[in-house]
């Protein structure tokens, strides 16, 4: 009965509608941490738009950007892939593919 | 080595009583407390639930919220402070050589809100250290000396003294020293803290350092009055450019005292008690009258330390009395902590600003709060207890003793 039960709950979490980020939501997400943090227009934050030679970013901020996407989105980016996250764009695919 | 002459040519003051020089001014000249109940922090648990805050303060009004954020509040109250001196030194910046202009400030603790923050949201995860990048510049006591300098591109000497309460007269003796011995020109100085947290709050009352007149904040920092119970915590910043006098001259600017001598010393006693006799203040007193060339009879006004603390006070007096003798009865003395609370790192500071600005306006500030004085302190000092007075200052001291038994004291002279 028990093991009834929480298969059960375990169903309605994978289906609870609040979990599936829509890609949508992903990119005004990320969009928004980024003029957070960085400081800049929404009008700036192009996909094309690189973190440190667009938008003013060095390297520890870059480092704390990649650490509110993990947070933001529940998701451990390794070091190796967080250096090809060089842009809005980049950042937007990686998270698509890989938030939770 | 003929040694150079040392003036101060701007100031700038975030207290607990006035966010810049002349309302800090007023404050001190009317007597006004700056302790209120602690809004930082839930502080209902907490044997103390008061402190000296500042009042009004937005820190995005000084400084662009992206660039603060990345600045412990430590370092944003060095930079609203030090702009402000700066900007009354009227400095034209193109002409002055930068390379040539030194940053020494300083800070008893450094970044304690940021690595409380930081540990705090640590220990609410799993053990995985997420730390934020920014952690550790932010929380290090030389990031201020290191902020004024890249805002100001001042590049001379840069570094943060750090010996507790006496952090900034330390600072202000090596700014001193730099100047007059010719290796720069201008030296922007001072000190700041922001210890209304719950680790120093929650420290300094484990070791039943502060007062704890919940029912009463506003008189609770009461120097030399029978009833004190210990310092109150506050938080802020003051600056000093110190210049080189020729220098000061040939740009015409306004001078507001000459600094004459700087004295430290150790008490080797106890890491947190003061000597039973004052005997290390005694000794700080005494090696600032000698480097200022200064007969004790010449000084006119002490910014005493004077924290409020049942052992601290009493030593302190006494040490005056030793150092000056029957001078000592002829002086004003005053404690203005009674007024801001106790800055820590940030207490030279707000107090040598304290007493250029006693020279400036021959006024001295008073003790205030002390309703009876403690009998077993000398009745007939003067200890300008609870209004301030009009008299003539040429010379004022100014000490600073800090936890590990530091002392250190500066004098500045009227010009």
């Amino acid at each position: 009965m028990f093991d009834n039960l929480s298969f059960n709950s375990n169903l309605c979490i994978v289906f609870e509608p609040q979990n599936i980020l829509e890609m949508a939501d992903i990119a005004e997400k990320v969009k928004s941490i980024i003029v957070e943090k960085l400081g800049v227009e929404a009008s700036e934050v192009t996909p094309e738009a690189s973190f440190t030679n667009d938008l003013g970013a060095d390297s520890l901020d870059t480092v704390e950007l990649i650490m509110e996407f993990e947070k933001e989105f529940n998701v451990s980016i390794p070091d190796d892939q967080a250096e090809n996250i060089q842009t809005v764009g980049q950042a937007i695919t990686y998270l698509e593919e890989n938030a939770k | 080595m003929e040694l150079k002459r040392v003036v101060v040519t701007g100031l700038g003051a975030l207290t607990p009583i006035g966010n810049t020089v002349s309302e800090y001014w007023e404050g001190l000249s009317t007597g006004k407390s700056g302790c209120g109940p602690i809004t930082k922090f839930d502080a209902e648990k907490f044997r103390t639930r008061f402190a000296c805050e500042l009042k009004n303060f937005s820190v995005e009004e000084f400084i662009p919220r992206q660039e603060a954020r990345k600045m412990d509040p430590f370092t944003q109250y060095a930079i609203v402070a030090s702009d402000e001196a700066i900007k009354d030194a009227g400095f034209d910046m193109e002409a002055i050589n930068k390379n040539k202009v030194g940053v020494i400030w300083g800070s008893g603790i450094g970044g304690l809100k940021t690595f409380e923050d930081e540990m705090i949201y640590f220990g609410k995860g799993d053990g995985t250290p997420k730390i934020n990048p920014f952690f550790i510049p932010k929380m290090i006591a030389d990031s201020s000396s290191g902020q004024i300098s890249i805002r100001n591109g001042f590049r001379g000497p840069n570094y943060v003294t750090v010996s507790a309460c006496s952090s900034a007269n330390n600072a202000i003796i090596d700014a001193f020293n730099y100047i007059r011995t010719g290796r720069i020109n201008i030296c922007v100085t001072g000190g700041s803290e922001a210890p209304v947290t719950i680790a120093s709050v929650g420290g300094f009352t484990a070791m039943r350092a502060m007062s704890e007149r919940n029912d009463d904040p506003a008189t609770a920092s009461r120097p030399y009055d029978v009833n004190r119970d210990g310092f109150v915590v506050g938080e802020g910043a003051g600056a000093l450019i110190l210049e080189e006098y020729e220098h000061a001259k040939a740009r015409g600017a306004k001078i507001y005292a000459e600094l004459i001598g700087g004295g430290f010393s150790s008490d080797a006693y106890h890491i947190t008690a003061p000597h039973p006799e004052g005997y290390g203040a005694l000794l700080s007193m005494i090696d600032a009258l000698e480097d200022a060339q200064i007969k004790p009879e010449e000084v006119d006004y002490i910014n005493t330390h004077g924290t409020s603390t049942p052992i601290g006070d009493p030593q302190e007096l006494k040490a005056i009395l030793d150092c000056f003798g029957e001078h000592a009865y002829k002086m004003s003395i005053s404690s203005t902590k009674s007024m801001t609370g106790h800055l820590l790192g940030g207490a030279g500071a707000v107090e040598a600003v304290a007493s250029i600005l006693a020279i400036q306006h021959q006024f001295v500030p008073p003790t205030i709060n002390c309703k009876d004085l403690d009998p077993a302190i000398d009745q007939n000092l003067d200890l300008t207890l609870n209004q301030g007075k009009a008299r003539k200052i040429n010379v004022a001291l100014s000490n600073g003793f800090g936890f590990g038994g530091h002392n250190a004291t500066v004098i500045f002279r009227k010009v």
